[in-house]
């Protein structure tokens, strides 16, 4: 395969160079070179490796998932964010080097300031939920953003819901 | 105190001058005729400069929602000196009921004078006479102030023109919002930003000398409260609190800030000395503790708290003792601001999937909602509290926008912003 390619490579490099129009020293436009008929070039198709490698911020998402939602105007873990975050506590476990930082987030239905304490009490209560599983407190940050972070633009029932959230990003540590 | 007042000022005006005045505590339906000639000048520049001034007061004058200017064409009387007397007879045919009349001189070294006269068409009477003087480039403050002059002749109570908003400027998609701080005159003009957009700011606000702002920033790792001076554009953190600051205002003398803190995801309410740079604590709910505004005297503190359950109002003293809710109607409240005057507190109401400006008493008699929208929210005082301005979204999707109205409930207007626009914050009168 490796030879069919390179000599496949030549011979597009050599008809480049033949196409080329050569410079002639009158004025005289140079004729317009024959269409050459070319073998068309195989496809090369690429897919991402399956399965993701040890460590890596893709690991994290894919093992455990990076966000848990909330119910309107609440911040307690539900029963589908308690597992989510048992799952991120058992991989932060098993990469000690692993520092998060813990975004809370808000839909757009309440007001700024009052949403900035809401996003701090949802960050919050993730940090707690993983410190109890043993993730050291040292490793994690928290930061509210309010409703200032809306990760769906749109203004319905469904991007609120999307929008109620705390996301654990990896701020360092993560194998890359 | 008020009776005392009103008497000294009746000795003081021409008896006339009670009857020609506007209860500015009334939606008014018939906003009371003005004329606004051009202010007179000997040469071109100086005319010309008297057109815009002239325009400019009436534009003012009509957005205040209290006065009718009337059109240029239907006047009769075209003076050529202030200083003498007008025709009253013509005004009066024209159903004015008060005649602005001004005049502009520029000298050689680019001084400006301007004079200006107020009078009562039917009494005959001068009610205010006054001179100002600057360089021509500030012909725009000069007419706020003349229009000032006006407001508080004709409704007893200060005015608002010249002064100046603060606001978060906003671009991009909501997904991957850019918020500026930015400053602008009241009627939208000279818009300045003052943050480069690089990070997120929020929720300014000014000092009672209008020559700081303080507004909250995510510039660093922890999102905190930040001083802005306007005259120097000089930026600092504001003391060094273990967790996020957020919803800082001043308080009525300008020495204090007052915020909330977050420690272990819980916010309560902390108070600053900028002098001494002493911090008090003055909340400990294990509750959202947030948006504290001072009463006018300072010895109280109205803020939002969700310590029953649910967002709502309370009132305390400025020591943190004696907290006592004061908004009971249906919905949630937040974002609550004392009026400059002392007798109102507005506020934010959320109730069925709407939001909602409104007033109550700060004894939490007296509620009364004035706006309706998707969202409205935010509210910031006239500095003669006659004047609400706050953030709106029309609809679900528009971009939010700066959005004025009258204590009244009439006199709705969108502010011009060059871009959407939020969190707007009124500068007291500018000395």
């Amino acid at each position: 395969m490796k030879t069919v390619i390179s000599s496949l490579v030549t011979l597009l490099l050599l008809s480049a160079c033949a196409s080329t129009p050569t410079q002639t020293a009158n004025n005289t436009p140079a004729p317009t070179p024959e269409p050459r008929k070319t073998t068309p070039r195989p496809q090369i198709h690429q897919a991402p490796l399956p399965g993701s490698v040890a460590g890596s911020r893709e690991e994290f998402q894919k093992m455990a998932g990076d966000r848990v939602h909330f119910a309107l105007d609440s911040y307690a873990l539900s029963y589908k964010a308690r597992s989510i975050l048992s799952k991120q506590a058992a991989w932060l476990n098993r990469y000690p080097r692993v520092r998060i930082l813990v975004e809370g987030n808000c839909d757009e239905r309440g007001t700024r300031e009052y949403n900035l304490a809401l996003g701090a009490q949802r960050a919050s209560a993730v940090r707690d939920y993983l410190v109890n599983l043993g993730v050291s407190p040292s490793r994690i940050s928290t930061i509210s953003y309010g409703k200032e972070r809306p990760i769906d633009g749109r203004s319905n029932e469904e991007a609120w819901a999307i929008n109620r959230n705390a996301h654990s990003a990896i701020t360092s540590g993560a194998v890359s | 105190m008020r009776f005392i007042l009103v008497f000294a000022l009746m000795l003081l005006a021409s008896p006339a001058w009670a009857r020609l005045e506007i209860d500015i505590t009334k939606g008014h339906l018939d906003p009371m005729p003005i004329a606004v000639p051009d202010f007179l000048g000997t040469t071109d520049p100086e005319r010309e400069t008297g057109a815009k001034i002239a325009a400019l007061i009436a534009q003012n004058l009509t957005r205040s929602g209290l006065f009718k200017p009337l059109d240029k064409a239907s006047f009769i009387e075209h003076q050529s000196n202030i200083n003498v007397q007008p025709r009253f007879a013509d005004w009066r045919i024209i159903h004015t009921d008060a005649l602005v009349a001004g005049q502009i001189t520029i000298d050689k070294d680019n001084r400006m004078q301007v004079a200006f006269r107020l009078w009562d068409v039917l009494s005959e009477q001068q009610l205010v006479g006054l001179q100002l003087a600057s360089t021509p480039e500030n012909w725009r403050r000069i007419a706020h102030k003349v229009s000032d002059a006006i407001y508080r002749k004709l409704t007893g109570e200060n005015g608002y023109f010249d002064t100046r908003i603060v606001f978060i400027s906003e671009s991009g998609p909501k997904t991957d919002r850019v918020k500026r701080l930015a400053i602008m005159d009241q009627d939208g003009a000279n818009p300045t930003f003052l943050t480069s957009g690089n990070y997120t700011v929020l929720t300014p606000r000014f000092s009672p000398t209008a020559q700081q702002i303080t507004y909250m920033s995510y510039a660093t790792r922890t999102p905190s409260v930040y001083l802005f001076n306007i005259e120097t554009g000089r930026q600092e953190a504001l003391g060094d609190f273990p967790g996020m600051t957020f919803a800082p205002r001043f308080s009525p003398d300008g020495g204090k800030v007052i915020m909330s803190l977050v420690q272990g995801g819980n916010s309560d309410i902390w108070v600053m000395n900028l002098r001494t740079r002493q911090r008090q604590r003055l909340t400990s709910a294990p509750a959202i503790d947030t948006s504290p505004s001072f009463s006018p005297d300072g010895a109280h503190i109205v803020f939002n708290s969700d310590r029953g359950g649910s967002p709502q109002l309370y009132v305390m003293n400025a020591d943190g003792s004696g907290i006592h809710r004061i908004s009971f109607g249906e919905g949630r409240y937040s974002a609550p601001v004392w009026s400059p005057r002392g007798d109102l507190i507005a506020f934010t109401q959320q109730y069925k999937g709407k939001f909602h400006i409104g007033v109550i008493r700060p004894d939490g008699s007296g509620e009364r909602i004035l706006t309706t929208a998707y969202l409205d929210e935010g509210p910031t005082w006239s500095p003669n509290g006659r004047v609400l301005m706050f953030t709106r979204e029309t609809r679900p999707g528009a971009g939010p926008h700066i959005w004025s109205i009258d204590l009244t409930g009439s006199n709705l207007r969108k502010v011009a912003t060059p871009e959407d626009s939020s969190d707007p914050a009124w500068s007291p009168l500018i000395q």
